[in-house]
């Protein structure tokens, strides 16, 4: 263990050594008889941060998992620990990092000795076993349960025995893959909720895969987008909702509704007609990172129902940077405080106003009204 | 009707009596068994262990092969024990045959394919992200495996209980190469079959009504542990 004094140590040392992240993954490929899972996946892991690894289903998350956790071996690339080298076949290094399965099986026996294992595989002496399990099952409400057979508890309580069977274990880094994914809709907020107090409370850092935009939001402080086994953007959360790198993040990260289109002619400062599928032209903003597409190109346009502004029928647009569209009002559907309106008019659209400013504008199903929507809030992504 | 309740009071007597000739005999046949089935363990659990956790060419002929042992005719087994052990055989002149030992190995060919198809079906059923799930707690390879083990070790005790179960009720191995001779080789199958056929009832009805009490607390056992098994289940997610 003399490597994790040093680590200490250095970490202290300001400037040089405290650079580099906690773990690293450089250009991590996975295959699997044939298949690429995982090309060139990098991401950095910083001390006291939480990283999620957003994805959807079959994205490569749990390939990724696995490997950072030190239990399988990437096919190229390297994954660093303090920036040394390491692998499965480094026990310290193993012993450093903790994983809590999405589907976590819990060892035959007591909750208490499953909380113990990880400890009993470092050959801890049972009086420290003792004692370090105690505050962790008192952390998430098992005390009560400590000596009970785990086939008497609930899916939650499961999982809170997984996570307290990593956290006992004061990882460096902490890695949970889809930690919620089991949950009903309340107990994945509790459990949630407790997730990110519990692991900055007992881990160095942590990483969250999952397939829950909401979920890596709530958890974490950088995101990195794993789409299709590649890494399409790492941002903070609010980077990623403000200037989305791929139209499929537009689509994960919620808000925003997608539309399908054409590119009808570019225009100065960024900006690009596209004609939609329903007929209606609009100006939109091509998203960042992307060149000027070709007239013709087959594209997303993306936007937030929260942009579009409504008024009455043939009113003038403001300025020309604000796309004006005929509308009639399909359907109307009260959400709280808040109305959503479902419009047509080139093509369908969603509106949110609030009460006020719908009674307002005497909003009514069949009625005409002119929607309105800045040419920046539209993102245009290549299809 | 009288013949079968007066023997069977009658091997009531003889089992609660402590009788001489009843005992000897049952406990030779629980210690050939028990040897037996031991001596299998010790062949037949790395070989279930093996074929259930690895992924190896030849696989599928070896678990076909251990299928196959299931249906291993005692009297073929004790043909080939007694072959081995008679006097021309390889091994005449350690001079095994009609002994508790060529017994106990008989019995151990024929309980280790019982001992490794039901091992390999225990380790199987215990999914392997449960060694993963070790390892990402920081055990060992070897710690890992053990704990898998752990995880079918219900599976494994009833492989264990399944392999006596075969043993000890099985007649033509024993009858072959013990030789069924009065206090040395004679266990209660072949003493079933010996007084039965002196008139005995009450006697081979007290081994028979001993046989029955094993089959029955056996097959409780192999049943309490596949339910374990299931209930276990309905609280794990992955299971």
């Amino acid at each position: 263990m003399s490597g994790t004094a040093t680590t200490t140590a250095r970490q202290d040392a300001p400037g040089t050594a405290a650079q580099e992240p906690l773990l690293r993954a450089e250009r991590v490929s996975r295959n699997y008889g044939g298949r690429q899972v995982l090309r060139d996946v990098s991401l950095a892991l910083q001390r006291n941060h939480v990283l999620a690894v957003l994805g959807p289903n079959g994205a490569g998350k749990s390939t990724l998992f696995r490997i950072l956790l030190l239990i399988e071996e990437a096919d190229s690339g390297r994954v660093l620990l303090d920036g040394r080298q390491v692998g499965p076949q480094d026990s310290d290094a193993r012993r450093r990092i903790a994983g809590v399965f999405q589907r976590p099986w819990l060892f035959r026996g007591t909750v208490r000795a499953n909380v113990a294992y990880g400890l009993r595989a470092r050959s801890m002496s049972r009086n420290a076993v003792r004692d370090a399990v105690a505050p962790v099952l008192e952390a998430l409400g098992l005390a009560q349960f400590a000596d009970r057979s785990i086939d008497s508890l609930s899916g939650g309580e499961a999982q809170r025995v997984a996570l307290a069977r990593a956290l006992v274990l004061r990882p460096d880094v902490l890695l949970l893959d889809e930690p919620t994914a089991n949950l009903d809709v309340t107990a994945q907020r509790r459990f949630r909720e407790d997730l990110e107090h519990l692991v900055r409370a007992h881990a160095r850092a942590a990483i969250v895969v999952t397939h829950d935009a909401a979920e890596a939001f709530a958890l974490a402080d950088h995101v990195a987008v794993l789409e299709a086994g590649s890494i399409t953007q790492s941002a903070t959360p609010a980077e990623l909702v403000a200037a989305p790198a791929t139209s499929f993040i537009a689509a994960f990260t919620g808000a925003e509704l997608l539309l399908d289109g054409v590119v009808d002619a570019s225009e100065a400062g960024g900006l690009v007609r596209v004609r939609l599928a329903g007929g209606a032209t609009l100006s939109g903003r091509i998203a960042e990172g992307y060149g000027q597409p070709a007239t013709g190109a087959r594209v997303h346009v993306a936007y937030r129902p929260e942009d579009i502004t409504l008024g009455p029928a043939d009113e003038d647009a403001p300025t020309s940077a604000v796309n004006r569209l005929p509308v009639i009002v399909h359907s109307i559907v009260p959400t709280g405080g808040l109305v959503r309106v479902r419009l047509l008019g080139g093509a369908p659209f969603t509106a949110v106003l609030t009460r006020g400013s719908a009674d307002a504008l005497g909003v009514a199903t069949g009625i005409s009204l002119t929607a309105y929507l800045k040419a920046t809030a539209l993102r245009v992504f290549p299809a | 009707m009288d013949v079968f309740i007066e023997s069977l009071r009658e091997a009531g007597r003889l089992l609660l009596s402590g009788d001489a000739y009843v005992w000897q005999i049952l406990l030779l046949s629980l210690q050939v068994s028990g040897a037996g089935v031991l001596l299998g363990l010790i062949f037949g659990l790395p070989v279930g262990i093996a074929v259930g956790l690895l992924r190896f060419p030849g696989r599928g002929l070896a678990i076909a092969l251990i299928h196959t042992g299931f249906a291993l005719p005692p009297v073929v087994v004790g043909l080939f024990v007694y072959m081995v052990f008679s006097r021309a055989g390889p091994a005449g002149h350690l001079e095994l045959l009609f002994t508790p030992t060529s017994m106990v190995i008989a019995q151990a060919l024929l309980a280790a394919p019982y001992v490794a198809g039901i091992s390999m079906a225990a380790v199987q059923a215990v999914p392997p992200d449960v060694r993963l799930q070790a390892r990402g707690l920081g055990a060992s390879r070897a710690r890992a495996l053990l704990t898998h083990l752990a995880e079918a070790r219900l599976g494994l005790f009833a492989a264990v209980v399944a392999g006596f179960g075969a043993v000890i009720s099985e007649v033509g191995a024993v009858m072959m190469v013990g030789g069924n001779i009065a206090g040395e080789t004679r266990v209660m199958t072949t003493a079933i079959v010996l007084e039965t056929r002196r008139g005995n009832f009450a006697t081979a009805l007290a081994f028979g009504l001993v046989l029955l009490t094993l089959a029955f607390v056996v097959n409780a056992l192999l049943t309490r542990a596949q339910q374990a098994r299931v209930r276990a289940g309905v609280h794990r997610p992955f299971a």
